[in-house]
């Protein structure tokens, strides 16, 4: 083979690789962002203004945080419906164990704690139930939303706790370096699952147990223990959901947190994750979950009601799956 | 031993493996666990058993039950609606705006039916045809339809319905059997029990009926049967529209005003009602007789909270965990089964 030959063929490769990069599902993805930031800036001159979009961080910030860890879950093939219930039982718990005129009259730091300590027992409960006893994952988990809300209904009998400390409120209404201060650890969670799903062996192995179970219980994967692990790291995210849930909104409330699981699952799969599993990425899910968020906010500013910006999430939802399909699909079709 | 010593041996080993399987099957674990929760709360509270609660806990679930007949299908055929939660406030407003716009009665009451299977072949179509799996095509429904709801109607409540719309306040007319004066018996449970009848009838004995079962079980295997699993898959969401049309209108026609808003958290007693009704998640296995009970026990629980004096805040609890032992005692069995299958 000749010199000229070679480079030729390395002109195709990195032409095939351009190709290939930008079908990504995240670039046509954030493609699709930008248009919309663009058609939405039109809308309203208050949409594209760093407060603005600052703002919209706090709003977005629980979803965020359950959205996370529902990426690894999906990627596995698997599926929590009970995020939404484990974060209002936590809500519930950490409000019942410091209530002032309640029966335990806890710290606060410790309350905090302990519900974040529930929401970990809430999703081993979930993950060892998956692997131990062999029930998928949509019932064990459909199961555990109802007895989550029932325990914290039936805990709560409807009854809320508020008047918290003012420096509770700092996490959930709070500005540091003029940032909102659950952002920082929206941002720190990001960094840490996408690191931990693209260069660690257990984030690999999750793609595996996705994509062949049964292989990778072959080549050594411990795929029950993996399994368990990410549905109590679900759990614990949701329960630190709670605790920025309540410092935001002041107050709990047993119905909080209903339809998170949704929100999060929208965002996934908006973000690319196959929720048959086996792909899918962290990066994908942020631009899903801030694209929701935009198209929320900047629908509002141009004057479109709350309940007409669900219709358009729901059909963006659907036509984003309905393009990436066909993109994908002529992508394979050209290989 | 003789030849037919051994054939009738054998024979009487098939009918005994038969009724044992019959008597541990979900529909009939589910119907004994409901008579024991009846005859345990009635001791307890004898106004329990009492004819007008009895009638009551079979009427207030039987719309439910209804819608659960479709979902049974479509978990059957491997795939999953979360939308119809949304879908009965939809169709239920729809029903009662033909009413009060004076469009005649039947059509109120048939025009929903006919929108929800229309609704259910776009969802058939993107599913089968656009394979777009049906959790993100009903996760993105449900959007569009509870928030076009709220937008279209304000929220505002339909009130002044005429007053020959209440389908589902109709009775049976009262009769006298052997001299003993029979319950007058309200629609809802009419609906409830042939339609669930006649699904059990058809998903046994027809064609198209097997072929969900054989497209859930195994659709790598049913293709190659000559089954075609796109039109397989149409015909059950198209079902499923129809089912949930009917559940609105029992829905919308119960009281006297229609509150023009999604119910809360609907989709997810319609499913876990399939669910329990031992419809497996993983598609191929289930009846739809089985959820019609598991409708009817949730029912009765909800119904015995108050009347054994629990707070009704704890009635999701008990669901949380009915479904998981359900679900245990589907999956020991099923353990059970293949052990014997294989001895």
């Amino acid at each position: 083979m000749t010199s000229s030959t070679l480079q030729q063929s390395d002109e195709m490769k990195s032409g095939v690789r351009l190709r290939a990069f930008l079908l990504r599902q995240e670039v046509v993805l954030f493609l699709m962002m930008m248009i919309a930031i663009f058609i939405l800036t039109l809308g309203s001159d208050k949409f594209l203004t760093l407060d603005n979009l600052l703002n919209q961080g706090r709003f977005l910030t629980e979803i965020a945080l359950v959205a996370l860890p529902m990426t690894f879950i999906i990627i596995t093939g698997g599926i929590d419906l009970s995020v939404g219930s484990i974060m209002g039982l936590c809500a519930i718990v950490l409000g019942y164990m410091w209530n002032p005129t309640g029966p335990f009259q806890w710290p606060l730091e410790l309350a905090v704690a302990f519900s974040l300590l529930v929401g970990v027992l809430c999703g081993l409960v979930n993950g060892l139930i998956i692997v131990r006893i062999g029930v998928p994952p949509l019932i064990t988990t459909l199961a555990t939303l109802a007895l989550y809300r029932g325990l914290a209904e039936g805990i709560s009998q409807a009854r809320s706790v508020r008047n918290y400390p003012e420096y509770f409120y700092e996490l959930g209404q709070g500005t540091l370096l003029g940032v909102p201060t659950q952002l920082w650890m929206v941002l720190v969670f990001v960094i840490i699952t996408a690191i931990i799903l693209s260069r660690t062996i257990f984030g690999r192995s999750l793609y595996a147990i996705g994509n062949n179970e049964l292989g990778a219980r072959f080549s050594g994967i411990p795929v029950g223990l993996y399994t368990i692990m990410i549905y109590a790291f679900s759990g614990l995210m949701s329960g630190i959901a709670a605790w920025v849930f309540v410092s935001r909104v002041t107050t709990t409330r047993s119905d909080m947190g209903t339809g998170l699981e949704l929100d999060a699952i929208a965002a996934v799969v908006l973000g690319g994750t196959s929720i048959f599993g086996g792909s899918g990425s962290i990066v994908g899910t942020v631009i899903g979950l801030v694209l929701i968020q935009l198209l929320k906010n900047g629908l509002a500013l141009s004057g479109v009601t709350t309940d007409g910006t669900i219709v358009v999430i729901g059909t963006v939802l659907i036509l984003a799956i309905l393009i990436n399909n066909y993109i994908q699909r002529r992508a394979s079709a050209v290989e | 031993m003789t030849a037919t010593a051994a054939r009738s041996h054998i024979h009487r080993d098939n009918l005994l493996t038969r009724s044992l399987s019959f008597l541990s099957s979900q529909e009939v674990i589910l119907f004994f666990v409901l008579v024991g929760l009846i005859v345990l709360v009635g001791t307890s509270n004898p106004r329990y058993v009492a004819e007008r609660n009895f009638i009551n806990i079979l009427n207030g679930n039987a719309y439910i039950a209804v819608a659960a007949i479709g979902m049974s299908m479509v978990i059957i055929s491997r795939n999953i609606d979360i939308s119809v939660g949304s879908l009965i406030g939809v169709l239920g407003t729809l029903s009662g705006s033909l009413a009060i716009n004076g469009y005649p009665i039947w059509m109120s009451w048939v025009v929903p039916v006919l929108a929800g299977a229309l609704v259910g072949a776009v969802i058939g179509f993107l599913v089968a045809y656009l394979r777009i799996p049906s959790i993100v095509v009903t996760l993105g429904l449900l959007s569009i339809l509870k928030g076009g709801l709220i937008t279209i109607t304000g929220g505002a409540w339909i009130t002044d319905l005429p007053k020959d719309y209440f389908l589902a306040q109709i009775k049976t007319p009262p009769v006298s059997l052997l001299g003993l004066n029979l319950p007058e018996i309200p629609s809802p449970i009419v609906f409830m029990i042939v339609l669930t009848i006649l699904a059990a009838l058809w998903m046994r004995y027809s064609m198209t009926g097997r072929a969900i079962y054989a497209v859930g079980g195994n659709a790598e295997a049913a293709r190659l049967s000559g089954i075609s699993e796109k039109r397989i898959i149409m015909t059950v969401f198209i079902i499923n529209g129809l089912t949930v049309g009917i559940a609105a209108v029992l829905w919308a026609t119960q009281l006297s005003i229609i509150q023009s808003t999604v119910p809360a958290g609907l989709e997810l007693q319609v499913i876990t009602s399939a669910v329990v009704g031992g419809v497996s998640i993983l598609g191929g296995i289930g009846t739809t007789v089985g959820a019609m009970l598991a409708a009817i026990l949730l029912s009765a629980i909800n119904s015995a909270l108050v009347f054994i004096d629990v707070s009704p805040y704890w009635f999701r609890a008990v669901v949380g965990v009915l479904i998981l032992f359900t679900v245990l005692v589907d999956l020991l069995r099923r353990q059970r089964s293949r052990a014997s299958a294989r001895g």
